[in-house]
């Protein structure tokens, strides 16, 4: 178990290690701080000083040298954009990202479950159909869109939701949130809604063809010839055989809806981390890019260790240490 | 009971109705961007310079007119070629109290020429600031500066005992590891107050109560909200949860427009957009051309720009929103001259003409660089001009790219042909001539002379105009280097664009070339 453990942990530096690598030789291009520091009436002494001085002008290994060693210290310098430290800046916008992410999780799950069990069921009923078509556009549609059209029916015609923003946010310890206040909750629902569409209808997708593969099975089959309930039969045995694959998906999910909530917190204003890299992007602001893109590169690179880790608890196959067996 | 209830009701009642008139004026606004930084002296950001403003006040400032008239300062006069006497406003105090001295003001010029500062730029010139007295102070610089007091707009005061008291004397260094007080806190002289601040989510500032001046607007309350969406934001304004939007995007004008409840005021920017060539190299780097390079060619630059349709542009491109122009400075700014706004007209027989006679009869393939996020259809305008440019015989391959990326490029003189847009903050066109026209000698001339333009007469005016005292000479000077310009074609200019600021009905503002949102103008209705 030991071994293993520590396999995967060093794997999972491995990757951090690239991913920081990769980010810091892409920074080369993503353009000049400097330029938008100063503005245009800048002199080139003061220009080539403040290229120095922010260490702009080293190779970009020598700057990913000291971006490590800081980062070793907890130290993410300081934003070039807004002037504060990067880490403060990113502890403030985590709650909104992972109170929005969370969020989206349990409504992809609260309406997916049951709409996939649903057109499991009937999978001829007009309504299972209807959700079925539906679920294609959720599929299909950028996320941009959606929130775009959300924004424009129910905040612009029906003016019953803001177009942006977290509302009132109430502050708990170190942490925000916008759950305890009714325009908090009401600022939740669309971009909730974006973010979480397309999870709920790949789990929908998913809980369907789990369930109409179970309800196939033998067992199923004796169930119903000891005459128990539809209701024992279909959610006591049927789906709970269809959760195992679902709660994977989701828990993978998870990283994803963190990582890419850039664009649904972009389209509704959301001050989240997401919306923190693209103002970022825009300002060339490179020490808040790279602590973000190392950020989702520790969420993601947890993630999987866990579902590593519990992939062992799981199969006992795992846990027979031979040649050949980490290559699953 | 109920009547002591009743009796309270109406005396609530009665203080809400006198308070009414006048009072509790909330401007709720939304543009792409955020305030960057409250320490003043720590970006050079147009919006945020903009921002600060709100807050800090500078010695003088801008009247509509785009005239210097008093703001911290009551009066001033030339003592010497070489210095400038100000006579401060007295009876000032700073938001937290501290009375404003002529400390403030040598603090504050020395505080903006020091290491960190960004904001440089808006005191060259400027070598040093000494006290006379309490409320006389005298502003030395190393030569004749005759732009001295439109550079002097931007220069806002802080108090000397509050930077000292929050330890934040130095401008802050981005290489530091933690935030200084400046940024998020302020103290200045100006109409309002920095009441809250929460970058990329909300800015709150209330009207200063013991402000020295009369507010001719009547906002008392401003909510800053950035929207970085642009689809966003139009909904924002759409649905009333803002009043006023900056930047609205051009695409969603007619929306607003046929809006009952929104209206859209449109002003012309200070700004002229242009094309630059490069006619210093002896070879283009991005053309066909081989061992030549044609921009050194007059008749080349002047076929080009006969060939350009700014009329088209302007109709189809800009929903009439552009000014057609062949001058390199718009009619705002100071030295413009109506006898050098020559636009030829669009002419592509004469334009082939041209390039025959100049040996490039079959036309020649040159890459045009584009940002695509910085002017109003910037990437749209450079995709006209490359199929104009095609009428006469060109290949031009279009090269589009964000600004941040974009600037960097030019900069380095990395391109052959592109698009640049300039405002001259200090509305002296001086500045357009010094940054665009002149050699680039590493001495701050030509800092944005991209294209490497270069002509000893021309050089030799834009000199002289910066150390002639008589402002009658001067004007000749720079009449003649505006003309010299476009006899010359150094830049290809296009058009002057207008820029459209997008508010609910109940709102009356003053539109500024210069794209500020002056908030001291602002109406509330």
């Amino acid at each position: 178990m030991t071994a293993y453990a520590i396999r995967r942990v060093l794997q999972a530096l491995v990757v951090m290690l690239v991913v920081g690598f990769v980010a810091f030789s892409l920074f080369q291009y993503v353009g000049d701080p400097v330029q938008l520091m100063l503005g245009q009436f800048a002199t080139p002494a003061d220009r080539l000083r403040l290229t120095h001085e922010l260490g702009l002008d080293r190779p970009f290994y020598v700057q990913f040298y000291h971006f490590l060693v800081n980062a070793v210290h907890g130290q993410f310098g300081v934003s070039l954009r807004i002037g504060k430290p990067v880490s403060v800046l990113l502890a403030e916008r985590l709650p909104a990202t992972l109170e929005l992410s969370v969020c989206a999780a349990i409504f992809a799950l609260v309406v997916g479950i049951p709409a996939g069990v649903y057109t499991g069921l009937k999978p001829n009923s007009w309504l299972a159909r209807t959700m079925l078509s539906l679920s294609l556009l959720g599929v299909s549609l950028p996320t941009f869109l959606i929130g775009i059209l959300l924004i424009l029916v129910f905040a612009v015609k029906l003016t019953w939701l803001p177009a942006f923003g977290r509302g009132t946010v109430v502050h708990v310890g170190g942490w925000t949130t916008g759950l305890l206040t009714k325009s908090g909750l009401v600022s939740l629902i669309m971009p909730t809604i974006t973010l979480g569409l397309f999870q709920l209808t790949l789990i929908m997708r998913l809980v369907r063809s789990e369930m109409l593969e179970v309800l196939r099975t033998d067992y199923i089959k004796f169930a119903r010839a000891r005459g128990l309930t539809d209701r024992a039969i279909n959610f006591g045995h049927a789906l709970k055989n269809t959760l195992v694959p679902v709660i994977t998906i989701t828990g993978l999910q998870l990283g994803s809806i963190i990582a890419f909530s850039i664009i649904t917190e972009q389209v509704f204003q959301w001050p989240g981390m997401g919306l923190l890299f693209i103002q970022a992007v825009s300002y060339v602001d490179i020490p808040v890019m790279a602590a973000y893109l190392c950020l989702v590169a520790l969420v993601f690179v947890t993630i999987n260790l866990i579902v590593d880790l519990l992939y062992y608890v799981v199969d006992p196959r795992l846990r027979v240490d031979r040649p050949g067996a980490a290559g699953h | 009971m109920r009547k002591a209830w009743g009796i309270c009701m109406s005396v609530v009642l009665a203080a809400a109705l006198a308070a009414a008139p006048g009072y509790a004026k909330t401007f709720r606004w939304a543009s792409q961007g955020d305030v960057l930084s409250f320490d003043p002296y720590s970006q050079n950001e147009s919006f945020n310079n903009t921002f600060n403003s709100y807050v800090y006040e500078s010695l003088v400032q801008y009247d509509k007119k785009f005239d210097v008239v008093p703001q911290l300062a009551v009066k001033w006069e030339q003592i010497s070629p070489t210095s400038w006497r100000f006579h401060l406003r007295p009876n000032v105090k700073f938001q937290e109290g501290e009375p404003f001295t002529a400390d403030d003001v040598v603090f504050s010029v020395h505080r903006m020429l020091s290491k960190y500062s960004m904001m440089k730029s808006y005191l060259a010139g400027v070598t040093d600031a000494k006290k006379v007295d309490d409320l006389t102070v005298d502003i030395i610089t190393g030569g004749p500066a005759p732009v001295l007091l439109r550079q002097l707009t931007d220069v806002r005061i802080m108090s000397k005992a509050w930077c000292e008291k929050h330890n934040v004397v130095e401008v802050q260094n981005y290489l530091g590891k933690q935030e200084t007080y400046a940024v998020e806190h302020a103290n200045g002289t100006g109409p309002y107050i920095l009441k809250s601040r929460e970058p990329d989510v909300k800015t709150v500032l209330t009207a200063n109560p013991h402000w020295w001046g009369k507010m001719e607007g009547n906002v008392t309350e401003i909510v800053y909200t950035p929207i970085k969406s642009a689809a966003t934001r139009t909904a924002a304004l759409l649905s009333g949860e803002v009043d006023f939007v900056l930047d609205p995007p051009l695409q969603d004008l007619p929306k607003l427009l046929a809006d009952p409840n929104v209206k859209v005021v449109q002003g012309e920017e200070n700004r002229t957009i242009f094309i630059g060539m490069d006619q210093a190299r002896p070879e283009l780097l991005y053309s066909s051309v081989k061992g030549k390079n044609p921009f050194k060619d007059l008749r080349v630059r002047q076929a080009l720009n006969m060939s350009v349709d700014r009329e088209a542009i302007k109709r189809t491109l800009m929903r009439g929103m552009s000014i057609p122009t062949g001058e390199l400075v718009t009619h705002q700014i100071y030295g413009y001259d109506q006898a050098a706004n020559i636009i030829p007209p669009y002419n592509v027989a004469k334009a082939k003409e041209l390039l025959k006679e100049a040996g490039y009869p079959n036309g020649f393939e040159v890459t045009l660089d584009c940002p695509n996020d910085r002017y109003i259809n910037d990437a749209l305008i450079c995709q006209a001009l490359a199929s104009m440019w095609a009428k006469v015989g060109l290949t031009v391959k279009l090269n589009a790219m964000p600004k941040a990326q974009y600037f960097a490029k030019i900069n380095k003189n990395d391109t052959s042909l592109y698009m640049l847009g300039w405002a001259v903050a200090t509305f002296d066109a001086q500045d357009a001539l010094l940054n665009l026209v002149h050699t680039r000698n590493g001495k701050g001339a030509g800092e944005y002379n991209d294209g490497g333009y270069s002509n000893a007469k021309m050089d030799s005016l834009i000199d002289a105009m910066q150390v002639e005292p008589d402002v009658k000479k001067r004007l000749g000077m720079i009449h003649e280097a505006l003309m010299m310009h476009t006899t010359d074609v150094a830049h290809i200019m296009l058009h002057q664009q207008e820029i459209p600021w997008a508010m609910r009905k109940n709102i009356a503002v003053t539109h500024s070339a210069d794209n500020r949102l002056r908030m001291w103008w602002v109406h509330v209705n």
